[in-house]
């Protein structure tokens, strides 16, 4: 269905996740990592279908309805006069390494990129998300180990483009890696290719420069 | 088979009400075996889709505020349930039922039920407003609703949603709550489990149980 599919996705993103993108209770970084994974996965994005489904009949067999004033019918027929009927043309996007929904928050595909050096040539680019969580971008040499980063929450990584390698577990694009406090690994970039993902953690986020750095160690943070 | 050859016959009468009349055939099979079951009325999903058309071709007043009447008090209750406050969720739902009809030529009955779209609609607003957030969608598939869907497909998949409606209505209480809570509750199950005093492990495996009877029942 995707031209760009050549690898079939093995790492999917579970029903807990799928569930609570359709409830609409993940924090936004979350939120961008699901819609970046369906855009790349058919099974996937009929699965979260299904779940939006699930909240269709639970809207429809709600016993708490709350009645609306007699003005509000009336309220809602003025805010469609007022309004112009909306006929969306479907967003043009260019295909390219970044899915659609990723190139809104970046304005662009990979050269729109703003890319921070953090040392061994790995860089990172931060998406401007709400802060209950955080969604980064990052580029990894082919061959070198992904820096540091604890689990003190939950962190999904999708590949973009590349690939790599963790615990003899192999990750390409449209993979889905989900680690928790539990889980310490090292993944490294595949050997053939630049690796960049999309990473999303609900734990705080780490800084590169030294004083941040410091403060996040001894205070905690 | 046959329910869908007569449809096929049948091109040149009303395909909406034939497909009522099929349906409530079909109902009355499945109400036959599942008694125990509190099904709503099974011509009801395609009587909603019949407004949604009505809505969309003739800009009709009448099919929106029956619609309306059914709906807007759901979306209100859903938007209190997850945190708004009256006055705010009276207007978020107005804003709701206005998108409805704005953009009542997106909505595909062959991909969901008239509810599903609703709710759909309700959580973007919810997250918009309430949560102040951006919802990030899946790239747009290439291909839109059509302007002439085949009446089969759409029959087949508003039956589905009724058959997940009756597998939701006869879950076992305990699991029922959660998936509602989950939905509407605006909670994760974190704080399921806080509000509730189960173990998070229990709120887990409740939920893969019922997720696990509606696969079931759709198959």
């Amino acid at each position: 269905m995707n031209e760009q599919m050549t690898h079939t996705i093995k790492h999917h993103i579970n029903d807990a996740i799928l569930m609570a993108y359709s409830a609409g209770t993940l924090p936004e970084a979350f939120n961008l990592m699901v819609a970046s994974h369906l855009s790349l996965c058919d099974g996937c994005r009929s699965q979260a279908a299904s779940f939006d489904a699930v909240g269709g009949e639970v809207l429809e067999q709600m016993t708490e309805t709350h009645a609306v004033s007699d003005a509000c019918l009336e309220a809602t027929m003025a805010l469609i006069a007022g309004g112009v009927v909306e006929r969306t043309p479907v967003k043009d996007h260019p295909r390219g390494v970044l899915p659609a929904p990723l190139q809104d928050y970046v304005g662009g595909d990979l050269s729109a990129v703003k890319w921070k050096p953090m040392g061994m040539g790995v860089k990172q680019a931060i998406l401007p998300t709400s802060r209950d969580a955080s969604a980064r971008l990052l580029y990894i040499p082919a061959g070198v180990a992904m820096p540091d980063h604890g689990h003190r929450g939950t962190e999904m990584t999708m590949v973009l483009q590349g690939a790599f390698q963790d615990e003899g577990d192999y990750f390409a694009r449209g993979d889905v890696e989900f680690a928790d406090e539990d889980l310490t690994h090292t993944p490294v970039a595949d050997i053939h290719e630049d690796c960049i993902c999309l990473a999303v953690t609900d734990a705080p986020l780490r800084f590169n420069t030294m004083i941040p750095r410091i403060a996040q160690r001894f205070l905690r943070i | 088979m046959d329910m869908l050859a007569s449809l096929e016959k049948n091109q040149s009468s009303d395909p909406v009400a034939e497909a009522r009349r099929d349906m409530s055939k079909l109902d009355n099979n499945l109400k036959a075996r599942n008694r125990h079951v509190n099904s709503d009325d099974g011509s009801a999903r395609m009587l909603w889709v019949g407004h949604m058309a009505r809505i969309r071709d003739d800009q009709d007043r009448t099919a929106f505020a029956e619609l309306f009447a059914h709906f807007a008090p759901r979306v209100k209750g859903f938007l209190i349930k997850s945190g708004a406050d009256v006055t705010l969720a009276e207007e978020c739902t107005q804003d709701v039922m206005a998108t409805l009809w704005n953009k009542a030529h997106m909505f595909d009955a062959t991909r969901a039920s008239v509810a599903t779209w609703i709710f759909t609609i309700a959580r973007n607003r919810k997250i918009d407003l309430l949560r102040r957030q951006r919802r990030p969608e899946p790239e747009d598939l290439p291909w839109g609703p059509e302007a002439e869907p085949d009446q089969a497909d759409v029959l087949s998949l508003q039956q589905e949603s009724k058959i997940l409606g009756e597998a939701l209505a006869a879950l076992p209480a305990s699991q029922r709550e959660l998936i509602e809570k989950a939905y509407f509750g605006d909670l994760t199950h974190s704080e399921i489990a806080a509000e509730t005093g189960l173990p998070l492990g229990t709120i887990k495996s409740r939920i893969r149980l019922a997720l696990d009877r509606l696969r079931h029942a759709m198959k």
